[in-house]
């Protein structure tokens, strides 16, 4: 993993979490501080709860930078020129096991609205296969499809339709 | 319409264009229809303006595309009963019938009684002498009353203006599930959000409606009284939760849920005390269900064969064999039922066009009933006589109405934003 591809980012929270429930600090940030990666020399010792973003850079050259999956019309598998962006991806979540993901599955604005939210589940759920086949923890990945509701072109063609048809693969914390 | 009846050859396409909503016009085009004129005339007490119960009923004749009320704007004073009506100008003009009554308030509560008589040209033969009453926030929902049997009276028909539709407003990101009388009069915001609204679906008695809110990020199924505004989550699992459809008892609701994978069909209680009843299981995507009105047998979409399509199961068979409706096309989606339950209007992909397809579900024979491009959303109105439904129009997402028997068009122009999941309610 090249360093240049990569914005860490750790935020400690010590000040602002005054509020938060203390039984978050032994349970789903545990999990975290034991990530095959050490996210930060001092997290071990936090005693406090510690949110973590982390995320490789966004439109970076290469296949990291890339977080849009396109699809044929009614269409949910990954297709070949895909494969690489999901797999930079997988190669990413496994050596940061404290990063995760929200697959937001998307769809044109053609068909039924009620349809295209389930297509738009299976075009999350198709990155998601492909990611945990490689080994990624299910506690890494998130899905949730916005059906036709939230093109990123709001056209009425050919192209904009391919725009929308997508998977968007967005870091917590980005 | 029935045989019986002296008709009047209107033209063989004619357009006529009336506004609405405030921002809303109706441009409807009849085709071939015969329309049927009558005089509503003034009645002795009548209000003015959008209180002028008269002309409610007129504008609920026309939109029909059946009728051709004419103008009886010059008719003073207005006759409070027959023994005041000039036949003989009527006659000259063709009508074939007059509506001539009353109405009659209580200066303390304002409410108002319509006293109407329905009468036959050139016989003078009395069809109706009915009485409709209402509190003064509903003057116009008892002219929708004398409408609807007026309506039935001339052309069988059952009622279907005095009820009630809903649909999703956008401008921008700023959406708005509101409910309008089927005039599109007293439209009122049910909720307003900045995040999707989908699938707006009427209880059977109309006073509730389940829908689908993004609001805390992912769909969820709320259930919303309308007359208090009070709601609650009916469907909140992990994943999307989706695709309300009432049982006809009110009691229950069909949900789409991912809770166990992709998208598959379970039956929730409205109270939320039991768990969720997986009904059927595929491979595939199964979406969209709709039960028929005796609550006999589900309708829904499914990808179980490849490309989306409309199946039907018994409820009392669910674990056989869903049979197939559509073969048209590759894309079949959004089944809905007649109120009889012998039609099936559903979308149909042909080509790059989505169009609007109307099935007998007796002979299995289809028909395209739109020339519209991308519709969505039929759905029926209480008589079954005319389809409601959402297409485009200028990149704009606009109300569209057709007959079921395809010669009368109706759209409901927009200055700004979309409209679309419209959905017809009960009779009032």
């Amino acid at each position: 993993m090249k360093k240049a591809l990569l914005a860490l980012a750790v935020t400690s929270v010590l000040a602002a979490c005054s509020s938060t429930p203390t039984e978050q600090t032994s349970a789903p940030v545990a999990q975290k501080t034991a990530a095959p990666v050490a996210v930060a020399p001092a997290q071990p010792m936090a005693k406090e709860p510690v949110t973590i973003s982390l995320y490789p850079a966004k439109g970076v050259g290469g296949a990291l930078g890339q977080r849009t999956i396109h699809y044929a019309f009614d269409k949910y598998t990954v297709t070949d020129e895909y494969m690489p962006v999901v797999d930079a991806h997988g190669d990413f979540l496994l050596s940061h096991g404290a990063a995760k993901v929200t697959l937001q599955g998307n769809c044109d604005e053609r068909g039924s609205r009620e349809y295209n939210l389930g297509l738009g589940q299976r075009r999350a759920d198709s990155v998601r296969k492909i990611l945990m086949a490689k080994g990624v923890k299910d506690s890494q990945i998130e899905t949730v499809s916005f059906g036709k509701e939230k093109p990123v072109n709001p056209g009425h063609d050919a192209a904009a339709w391919a725009e929308n048809r997508r998977t968007d693969i967005v870091y917590q914390g980005e | 319409m029935k045989n019986n009846l002296p008709i009047f050859i209107a033209l063989l396409l004619a357009l006529i264009q009336m506004p609405v909503y405030a921002d809303m016009t109706l441009e409807i085009v009849t085709q071939g229809a015969q329309l049927t004129p009558i005089a509503i005339l003034p009645f002795a007490g009548d209000g003015v303006g959008s209180h002028q119960l008269s002309a409610v009923i007129a504008a609920d004749l026309k939109r029909s595309g059946l009728f051709d009320p004419l103008n009886t704007g010059g008719v003073s004073p207005a006759p409070a009963d027959v023994e005041g009506v000039n036949w003989d100008a009527w006659q000259a003009q063709h009508a074939n019938f007059v509506v001539v009554g009353n109405i009659q308030e209580e200066p303390a509560t304002h409410h108002i009684k319509l006293n109407f008589r329905l009468v036959e040209l050139p016989n003078r033969m009395a069809h109706l002498n009915l009485s409709f009453d209402g509190s003064a926030d509903q003057y116009r929902m008892v002219a929708h009353h004398a409408a609807d049997a007026i309506l039935e009276n001339i052309t069988g028909y059952k009622g279907m203006f005095s009820s009630r539709i809903a649909y999703i407003t956008q401008h921008g990101s700023a959406h708005s599930l509101k409910v309008a009388d089927s005039d599109g009069f007293n439209e009122q915001s049910m909720l307003n959000t900045n995040e999707p609204i989908l699938s707006p679906k009427w209880s059977p008695d109309g006073q509730r409606m389940a829908y689908v809110t993004f609001e805390l990020n992912r769909p969820m199924v709320v259930v919303q009284t309308l007359a208090t505004g009070v709601r609650h989550v009916v469907a909140r699992y992990k994943g999307s939760n989706s695709a309300p459809a009432w049982t006809p008892d009110g009691r229950h609701l069909a949900v789409v849920l991912t809770k166990d994978g992709h998208s598959q069909i379970y039956r929730v209680s409205i109270d939320g005390s039991q768990a969720p009843e997986r009904l059927l299981s595929s491979g595939g995507i199964d979406t969209e269900p709709y039960f028929s009105p005796d609550g006999q047998t589900l309708y829904f979409t499914s990808d179980r064969d490849g490309g989306p399509q409309i199946y039907r199961i018994a409820l009392s068979d669910l674990r056989g064999s869903p049979e197939r409706l559509t073969f048209g096309s590759n894309y079949a989606v959004s089944p809905r039922l007649s109120p009889d339950g012998k039609q099936l209007a559903y979308i149909q992909r042909d080509g790059g066009a989505f169009h609007v397809m109307l099935m007998d579900l007796a002979t299995k024979q289809t028909q395209p009933m739109t020339d519209t491009q991308l519709d969505e959303s039929p759905t029926f109105a209480p008589n079954g006589k005319y389809l409601l439904y959402s297409t485009q129009d200028g990149g704009r997402g606009v109300l569209a109405i057709v007959s079921t028997d395809g010669r009368i068009r109706q759209k409901l122009k927009t200055q700004t934003g979309d409209v679309y999941e419209p959905v017809w309610g009960p009779l009032q």
